[in-house]
């Protein structure tokens, strides 16, 4: 019964959601500002992936994000490139990248392993600074949308609004099947007991590498359509505190949540929106300040609270 | 001028002589971390930012209280080592416990609003700290020339780093921190006060980063972010010395300096990345370091 009514509640949750989401353009939203928030919830979508639900803390997410971007909006603008050959082989880079990555942050863990993946990615942040294809200190600029499938123009942002939606619904639901999968089974069982896991015969460091890269490729998904969406691409897209942006959006929604991040990537995002202009450079010292308030009080974030909060079924009854 | 693959002498010499001086830095640095990270456990990724308030706190005080260098070299660690054990007492004691990933996030978002504030405070661009006077000019050795004030800074280093060492491994309070290390909880039944233990340990090792942000103020732009890339290169030194080596982090930290130095000769557009090169491959090689232990 009260499994039925915990369904049930989700179900309405999702429904409303989707509503308001389809319904986005019609409300006056600024639907570019709506288009970051969806990319930035598909990068926190991918980047929990890898911390809740297979506990690995990557401080390197930015270099896949930021890559991708790179590599999108760069085969668009120099090349020519149209809309979907540029996005996916945006998302093919991100996913070697995380492949050899992973491969070696993997032979460690815990907090060798964020410090592995924080240095790896200061490796490719120089190298996105010094190579001859990626506009240096400038970046990338006047990125063109293109059209989809050279059918569906997206130079207007309606259509180029239901594209994001629909990816970012892509992934939502592809992350909930891989986690809810035997796959993702066995990364849970990793990450609550890495030793066992071994010794049940699972060869854990192959899970890890899969999960990495499945995860380094959605963020290079959310990179190269963030790139399409706003038209440029900067060094801060690959740098460190992009890596720690998205870690606080999934900590603030909620590690280890499905909607955790969404909610997480929209608080985030708002702030830095809405805030700047009222306090400037202050923003900076805010984030932080949320960073360790929900480090020291608020570790479950928005969504693990309140599930917290609702009675649990009574164990025996 | 006799040359060497087609380089004069004199500009390796020099090269090899920067290439130390940030090697003193990063050796300052990770054994801060390595010291920190033994006791408490926590990877601080505020050193940087901490590196950064040292040499503020420096500039600070030669602009407007007229605090010269000299006292600056004293003051600033002090400071920013009471600061230190202020974070520790209020935010990184709340920790105790907890998984150490939550320290290294706790500390993030600390470098983060230090080095918000010193931005807000000071302005985003660079400002320079005047070598003092004692320490202007150079001597010429004959092979090279040798810039006083880069000799100070080694020579500073190099001394403080070893009487670090010798501290944790030769005297009564070293083998102290060496045993809360090993089992806090019987320690403290022995009448230490360890959570003291733990609070001077953490100002200690920021008290070390300030020090290495007074000693770098005259050799670089004193701008706020000036730790924030700094402190990954750190990083980087200490997974390749090994986190748990107190040597390894100072021997790693000069070596690496030295080893970016040369490439800068030879290969400048790769400078930036050896350091994280060389990581990738002791982590192929040797995954627990190259003076660690698993």
């Amino acid at each position: 019964m009260e499994k039925n009514n915990r369904v049930r509640g989700a179900s309405v949750f999702y429904l409303a959601a989707g509503l308001f989401a389809l319904a986005v353009p019609v409300t006056g939203i600024y639907p570019v500002f709506m288009m970051k928030l969806l990319c930035f919830a598909i990068f926190a979508c991918a980047y929990n992936l890898l911390l809740g639900f297979s506990g690995m803390l990557s401080f390197g997410h930015a270099a896949f994000f930021g890559c991708a971007a790179y590599i999108t909006g760069w085969l668009a603008t120099a090349h020519g490139w149209g809309t979907l050959p540029a996005t996916l082989a945006g998302v093919a880079v991100a996913m070697v990248l995380g492949l050899l990555i992973g491969a070696l942050a993997i032979r460690r863990r815990g907090i060798y392993f964020a410090m592995i993946t924080l240095a790896l990615a200061q490796l490719l942040y120089f190298v996105c600074l010094e190579a001859p294809f990626t506009g240096g200190e400038n970046g990338l600029q006047g990125v063109p949308r293109g059209a989809l499938l050279g059918i569906v123009p997206l130079r207007s942002d309606l259509p180029m609004y239901y594209l994001v939606l629909a990816a970012f619904v892509a992934v939502f639901l592809f992350i909930r099947r891989v986690v809810h999968s035997p796959f993702g089974q066995v990364l849970k069982a990793i990450r609550e007991n890495e030793t066992r896991a071994i010794s049940l015969g699972y060869e854990v460091h192959r899970y890890k590498l899969v999960a990495f890269v499945l995860s380094a490729t959605l963020a290079g998904l959310a990179g190269a359509l963030k790139t399409l969406v706003l038209g440029f691409v900067t060094l801060s897209d690959v740098s460190q505190a992009t890596s720690g942006e998205v870690i606080l959006m999934t900590l603030v929604g909620g590690t280890g949540t499905f909607f955790g991040p969404v909610i997480g990537a929209a608080v985030i995002v708002t702030l830095q929106e809405y805030l700047s202009d009222i306090v400037g450079g202050w923003v900076t010292v805010i984030i932080g300040a949320i960073f360790i308030a929900c480090v020291l009080v608020f570790r479950r974030g928005i969504v693990g609270e309140l599930a917290a909060l609702r009675p649990r079924r009574p164990s025996q009854s | 001028m006799t040359e060497v693959f087609g380089v004069p002498v004199a500009v390796i010499f020099g090269q090899l002589m920067l290439g130390l001086v940030n090697g003193s830095f990063y050796a300052l640095l990770s054994l801060g971390l390595a010291v920190i990270f033994g006791l408490l456990g926590i990877v601080n990724f505020a050193h940087g930012a901490f590196y950064a308030l040292g040499a503020f706190v420096a500039l600070f005080g030669l602009q407007r209280l007229g605090v010269n260098y000299w006292e600056a070299l004293l003051l600033a660690p002090l400071a920013v080592g009471l600061l230190g054990i202020l974070t520790e007492r209020i935010l990184l004691r709340r920790l105790r416990g907890l998984s150490p990933l939550y320290g290294l996030l706790l500390t993030f978002g600390l470098a983060l609003v230090i080095e918000g504030t010193l931005r807000e405070a000071f302005g985003a661009s660079g400002q320079s700290y005047p070598v003092p006077p004692a320490l202007q000019g150079a001597i010429n050795l004959g092979f090279m020339i040798l810039p006083l004030y880069r000799a100070w800074v080694i020579l500073v280093s190099v001394v403080v780093c070893f009487s670090t060492w010798f501290v944790i491994e030769r005297t009564r309070l070293g083998s102290k921190l060496r045993a809360a290390t090993e089992n806090a909880p019987l320690l403290q039944a022995f009448g230490v006060n360890v959570p003291l233990l733990i609070a001077a340990t953490y100002g200690g090792g920021v008290a070390l980063a300030a020090l290495a942000g007074v000693l770098s103020a005259p050799v670089i732009l004193v701008t706020p972010a000036m730790g924030s890339s700094l402190v990954i290169v750190v990083f980087a030194v200490v997974v390749i010395g090994g986190m748990g080596s107190i040597l390894g982090a100072i021997v790693s930290g000069l070596l690496l300096g030295v080893v970016e130095g040369f490439t800068k000769v030879l290969y400048p557009e790769a400078s930036n990345i050896v350091v994280f090169v060389i990581m990738a491959l002791v982590l192929i090689l040797r995954p627990a370091g190259l003076f660690g232990k698993e």
